[in-house]
């Protein structure tokens, strides 16, 4: 099967362009070319280099499949601005998808340009100029940084200015590159010089056809070459009479292209539509340019004065609009554009027979495209989202029509969608961006949703799932518990007899822990999807009638090998007992230890604080990952893939940001305290807290002990056992030691904000409402912990850090959470909340699972010593939950419960 | 017609696989790397895997020995990183000439030993030319897109440098892999061009670009298809793609390039995609299942491993592989090795 490998000429920016002869004509943009364009030349000198990227930016966005850069100029520094300006091009993916023509007479200017560019350019040009000595070796290094070439009908005796000439010095040049230099015949371009007419003088008159003809000979006689020229020469002696320069260079170019000129310089704002030029101004630019009258200048000059001035006014490019209204319908939903939806919404509705036709017609073909865009990566997430606000506006703007339209003919059933898939956040959590993004966009794929959104009871599910008849059932968790809460619906489901898939999402989850601990437990497929995109895929293949059964078991059997892998895998880790462990903590050498006594003991309270101080302790990282859009923060508004998605949903995250921030729609509340304490017992912290916070002076204090875990794994020589209690000073030790602990929230007002939208079929903006909230609590947790350090506790009151360097906790002390790896027992939460009245003082609950209400909380300890660290505690053994039960006075089944996710098999 | 490329004609190659995974088995210590050699060097040096050639090369030759048992036809030097700025890290850019040379002729060592045990099936050492640390198109400074931190000429010296010590050292095939960054490559290749017309000699090469996303392009940013043009100016023996992806998500990719070139094809994913625990856990029958699809699909003329695959994955290719013909390739006319 030999591929059909045809000598074409193949270029490439961040994309292929590839000319066949098939190919429309290859349109060059040349507006970033200092000699053709005043504006581009004063950036230049400017060194605006900003303003002279949107230049190309507009070229490429007007349809210039290939650009072409100039900077020959006496005032410039032609190699250096050459260097600088591509190199800023090649940063921007929206300019250098297309390939790129680097221009320049002289050639260390070239050069220099091919360097920095990864695609294959053109370089224009070089000819035999400078004889052929210098013109072979040009030519050779030329194919080895692999571009493509323009020649110049030149030669050492002048510039070919006839038919002849242009023959004999294409067909000299071709013969050299093709047969001394072995160069690829289809990279080779032949420039043949278009020259103007109509000057009034008469060896101009055959100019073009000329041009013309021997663009004909070439093509026919020098195999696989291209035929290209700037076509703006040949009107030149129109100037200021743009209706006559538009039509002689559509007459021009409409021949040219005939006889075989592929490729050239068009300002498409200066081409009139060959078929749109009057009858009698046509006749006489023809007459010019095959020269068929002696009077044929006279004519066309005559003609120019009765047309000069009647310019074309430029408007805002809504040409769409124009479009057939499938059209129109489509590229609403691929652009999200929801100005016009509802126009063309009704126009569809007055066509159909019945209104349910253009939810089935018209908006699923328009949806289709969007997911065979997204699917094939070409589409991000926001953008989905956007188009699905779209899509839910025309459906609201519907609905009462076909309710109407049900009335009247009660026998039809309801829509056809592709299936029913009921969502739910798991039982004691409270985290839903993901699961609602999937929901959106599985909504978008014609699935019915049934979102019951957080904190969901099993049996509500189970329920739930019975009435409504659901094809699959999709879980969603951040926190551990949220795990085991799985494990128990699917449990549940398999006693009940379920037959309906299994989708697992979250944070939390894995494929590991899908595949070792849902997935036996359950007889129909249970998946693990970690991201909206894979969802329709699997969605789809687990409900299409034709693939389900296969893909099913295909499933199964997936995670059965996945599953005997990993137990396979698993490496033998030992551990040693818990006394063991205690031997080997972690030693800090107290007699030296420096402990600074807080400023301020006991608990404070911050209410109604002010979101706009904490705008500069933000994290955007995750807020990109929660879309799907991954990279580091700001290089993602930058990346090549999906840098532009970014910038724009970063700019309407901005947006509800200063909106939320002007109008207070949210409100951050914290409480925090500082307090005596020292270890006891190896492992626990001894906290001596203020009965109240008034009597924080008196004798009337109370002990309370936070737990700590101890990691259990046998240590390499001379590593620790770390227990977050190995922090602080041990009572033995006699010297007084410090602990705090804090509860940050931004959520207030965010459930009813994101409700708003949600009423508004505006998913998308809902979710930024949340995702938001996230960061803000986040942010308020950073700027008080910093505060804590630099003012309220003061032990590092000299610290001067950046947002990065908090980012990457280079701070001095530690702010663990209960949840998270350094003590992953949530039940301490309940001590924090005690301890500071968390419910009582600023509102915050904690769910069954012992998530925070609301979700945007963040909450954990201070440690102060400069040798605390974070750190994972790993897997524990039996012996250790037994003596934290004891020690905890609970039940040795409820801490094996709490702590199941950190048992060592 | 060269060897390699008789064989290419009469049967699907096998690369190796991966050398860093394999190497990961020894638990080399700080020491181990030293060697006596560099005892007193005042840099750390462990993780410097290609200086294991100079201070441990028996592991080496036994690595390349385990490959070529397993079915390989062609193992890849230890010189992913062995040009001199990617040996900036450790302070050893004076060692690169050495590097290259040594490893090398370690490789050509055991190979000559095989092919004399095994006259019917040649085997053949391809000198890794890894992408270096640096790239020529990007930005590393966020505020000044328009900044490079290295240049078409610095790369272009620095891979000069490396493939003639490759070339002295026996190899006989220069393998410019990993590509992330298509500039970074072609000042490889320029370099080799100018190597082939000051020598006088001709030397196979072979290309293989990385695919780092869903959306299928290099991390530059380039689809597969602009990536194949933009190295097709120079003489190849194989084009194709390695690691980032699994051999499952590397299908479409490979098709692209499969289906626009006459050039042979090569594939060494990676024993699929990181899992929760940043590992590579494909098990050698479910990486061989995979590759069916290519061979089912006749995409490929050479296959092997990235990271994360062992002897055993070369194995199960190795024997699936066998099992097919190759697909047809026409070398283009400009090629007389």
């Amino acid at each position: 099967m030999k591929i059909e490998n045809k000598k074409y000429l193949k270029l490439s920016g961040l994309e292929p362009l590839i000319i066949t002869p098939e190919s429309n004509f290859i349109n060059v943009g040349e507006r970033t070319n200092v000699a053709g364009s005043k504006k581009f030349l004063r950036l230049i000198k400017e060194r605006n280099f900003e303003e002279a990227l949107s230049v190309a930016r507009e070229q490429v966005e007007n349809g210039a499949q290939i650009i072409d850069v100039n900077m020959d100029d006496g005032l410039i520094d032609g190699k250096e601005a050459m260097v600088k300006f591509l190199n800023l091009v090649v940063a921007e993916p929206d300019i250098s998808r297309v390939p790129i023509m680097i221009d320049s007479s002289k050639w260390e200017i070239i050069e220099a340009g091919l360097q920095v560019v990864q695609g294959k350019c053109v370089v224009n040009s070089i000819s035999l100029k400078e004889g052929e000595a210098e013109f072979i070796h040009h030519a050779k290094l030329i194919k080895r940084y692999g571009a493509a070439v323009i020649v110049m009908a030149f030669d050492e005796t002048g510039q070919a200015d006839n038919y002849d000439r242009r023959i004999e010095i294409a067909s000299r040049s071709y013969d050299i590159l093709v047969n001394q230099v072995k160069f690829a015949p289809e990279d080779i371009i032949f420039d043949l010089n278009i020259f103007p007419v109509a000057t009034g003088m008469d060896e101009h008159r055959k100019n073009a056809i000329d041009f013309i003809e021997a663009t004909r000979w070439v093509r026919e006689n020098l195999p696989h070459v291209s035929v290209s020229g700037g076509v703006s020469n040949v009107s030149f002696s129109f100037r200021g009479n743009d209706p006559v320069r538009e039509a002689m260079h559509s007459v021009f170019l409409y021949h040219a292209i005939q006889a075989g000129m592929n490729i050239g310089i068009v300002n498409p704002a200066m081409l009139e539509v060959y078929d749109d030029i009057p009858k009698d101004l046509l006749e006489r630019v023809e007459d010019v340019m095959f020269d068929r009258r002696d009077d044929a200048t006279e004519r066309l000059l005559d003609f120019a004065e009765t047309v000069k001035g009647t310019t074309k006014e430029s408007k805002i490019d809504l040409s769409w609009r124009e479009e057939p209204l499938q059209n129109r319908i489509t590229r609403a939903l691929v652009k999200g554009i929801d100005e016009f939806i509802l126009t063309d919404i009704e126009e569809a509705r007055q066509k159909a027979n019945k209104p349910i036709e253009v939810i089935e017609g018209n908006l699923m073909i328009g949806m289709n495209v969007v997911g065979d865009l997204f699917g094939s990566g070409k589409m991000f997430l926001p953008q989905v989202v956007k188009s699905a606000r779209v899509m839910k506006k025309a459906v609201a703007y519907l609905l009462p029509y076909i309710e109407e339209e049900k009335l009247k003919n009660p026998q039809i059933g309801d829509s056809k969608n592709a299936g029913k898939v009921l969502m739910a956040t798991v039982k004691g959590d409270v985290h839903d961006i993901g699961k609602n993004i999937v929901g959106v966009v599985l909504a978008c794929n014609n699935y019915e949703i049934i979102d019951l959104g957080v904190m969901v009871p099993p049996e509500k599910i189970i329920a739930t799932a019975k009435e409504e008849n659901v094809d699959a059932i999709g879980l969603s968790g951040l926190i551990t518990p949220s795990l085991d809460e799985m494990v128990f619906l699917a449990k549940e489901m398999q006693r009940q007899n379920f037959k309906v898939p299994l989708l697992i999402g979250g944070a939390t989850t894995s494929k590991a822990h899908t595949a070792v601990k849902i997935d036996p437990e359950y007889g129909c497929a249970v998946v693990h999807i970690n991201d909206a995109s894979r969802a329709v895929t699997v969605v789809g293949e687990l409900l299409k009638r034709e693939t389900s059964a296969l893909y099913k078991e295909n499933l199964k059997k997936d995670y059965d090998i996945f599953r005997k892998d990993f137990l396979k895998r698993q490496r033998v880790k030992t551990y040693i007992s818990i006394e063991e462990t205690r031997k080997n903590k972690f030693q800090i050498d107290w007699n030296s230890a420096e402990i600074i006594k807080p400023k301020q003991l006991g608990v404070q309270v911050l209410r109604n604080f002010d979101l706009k101080l904490l705008e500069e302790f933000i994290d955007w990282t995750p807020f990109f990952r929660s879309w799907e859009l991954h990279g580091r923060y700001p290089d993602i508004l930058k990346d090549k893939i999906v840098g532009e998605q970014a910038s724009e949903l970063f700019a309407d995250a901005q947006k509800m940001l200063q909106k939320i921030i002007s109008e207070k729609l949210l409100e951050a509340r914290a409480v925090f305290g500082i307090f005596e304490a020292n270890t006891i017992n190896d492992d626990d912290i001894a906290v001596l807290t203020p009965l109240n916070d008034r009597d924080s002076d008196t004798e009337r204090s109370r002990s309370v002990i936070f737990r700590t875990l101890r990691q259990q794994s046998k240590k390499a020589a001379g590593k620790p056992n770390i227990a977050l209690a190995d922090f602080i000073a041990p009572k033995e030790s006699g010297i007084q030691d410090y602990i705090g602990c804090f509860c940050v929230s931004t959520g207030f007002g965010t459930q009813e904000l994101a409700s708003k939208y949600e009423k508004e079929h505006d998913d998308y903006n809902s979710i930024i409402v949340k995702a938001l909230a996230d960061r803000l609590a986040e942010a308020f947790a950073e700027y008080l912990h910093k505060k804590v350090r630099t003012d309220y506790w003061g032990y590092a009151s000299e610290e001067n850090l950046s947002n990065e360097d908090l980012i990457s906790e280079k701070y001095k002390g530690i702010r663990p959470a209960p949840g998270y790896p350094a003590c992953p027992d949530h039940l301490e939460k309940i001590t924090i909340w005690e301890v500071l009245k968390v419910k009582e003082n600023i509102g915050v609950e904690l769910t069954e699972s012992l998530a925070m209400w609301p979700a945007a909380s963040v909450s954990g300890y201070y440690f102060a010593n400069p040798e605390a660290r974070y750190f994972g505690l790993g897997k524990i053994k039996e012996d250790q939950i037994e003596d934290f039960a004891k020690r905890k006075n609970i039940n040795l089944e409820e801490a094996t419960n709490w702590l199941k996710t950190n048992l060592a098999d | 017609m060269s060897k390699i490329q008789q064989a290419l004609q009469k049967r699907i190659l096998i690369l190796d696989g991966a050398m860093g995974t394999m190497l990961q088995r020894y638990k080399f210590s700080e020491e181990d790397f030293r060697g006596e050699r560099f005892k007193d060097f005042h840099k750390s040096v462990k993780g410097n895997n290609d200086l294991l050639s100079i201070t441990q090369p028996k592991a080496i030759a036994e690595i390349h020995s385990k490959y070529f048992a397993a079915g390989a036809d062609i193992v890849e030097t230890n010189t992913f990183s062995s040009t001199t700025i990617a040996m900036a890290d450790y302070d050893m850019q004076d060692l690169v000439y050495e590097l290259n040379y040594e490893s090398a002729k370690i490789a050509k060592k055991v190979a000559d030993e095989f092919t004399a045990k095994e006259p019917h099936k040649p085997r053949f050492v391809a000198g890794a030319i890894g992408p270096t640390n640096k790239t020529a198109s990007m930005s590393p400074d966020v505020n000044d897109p328009g900044y490079r931190a290295i240049s078409f000429e610095q790369l272009r010296v620095a891979y000069k440098q490396q493939c003639e010590a490759l070339i002295d050292g026996g190899v006989d095939i220069l393998l410019v892999e990993t590509i992330f960054d298509t500039l970074n490559a072609k000042a490889a290749l320029f370099a080799i061009d100018e190597i082939k017309e000051e020598r006088n000699i001709d030397i196979p090469i072979m290309i293989s670009g990385t695919i780092t996303d869903a959306s299928g392009r290099t991390l530059s940013g380039q689809t597969a298809e602009a990536f194949l043009i933009s190295i097709s100016h120079i003489p190849l023996l194989s084009v194709g793609f390695n690691c980032a992806l699994g051999a499952k998500q590397l299908t479409p990719h490979l098709e692209v390039i499969a289906h626009r070139t006459n050039l042979a094809v090569s594939a060494y994913p990676n024993a699929g995609l990181p899992n929760a625990f940043g590992e590579y856990d494909e098990s050698p029958t479910q990486m061989a299942e995979q590759v069916k699809e290519y061979l089912d699909k006749q995409l490929v003329n050479i296959i092997g491993g990235c990271c994360g695959t062992t002897p055993e994955h070369i194995k199960a290719i190795a024997e699936i592989a066998s099992q097919y013909k190759p697909r047809p390739v026409f070398q283009s006319e400009n090629i007389s090795v």
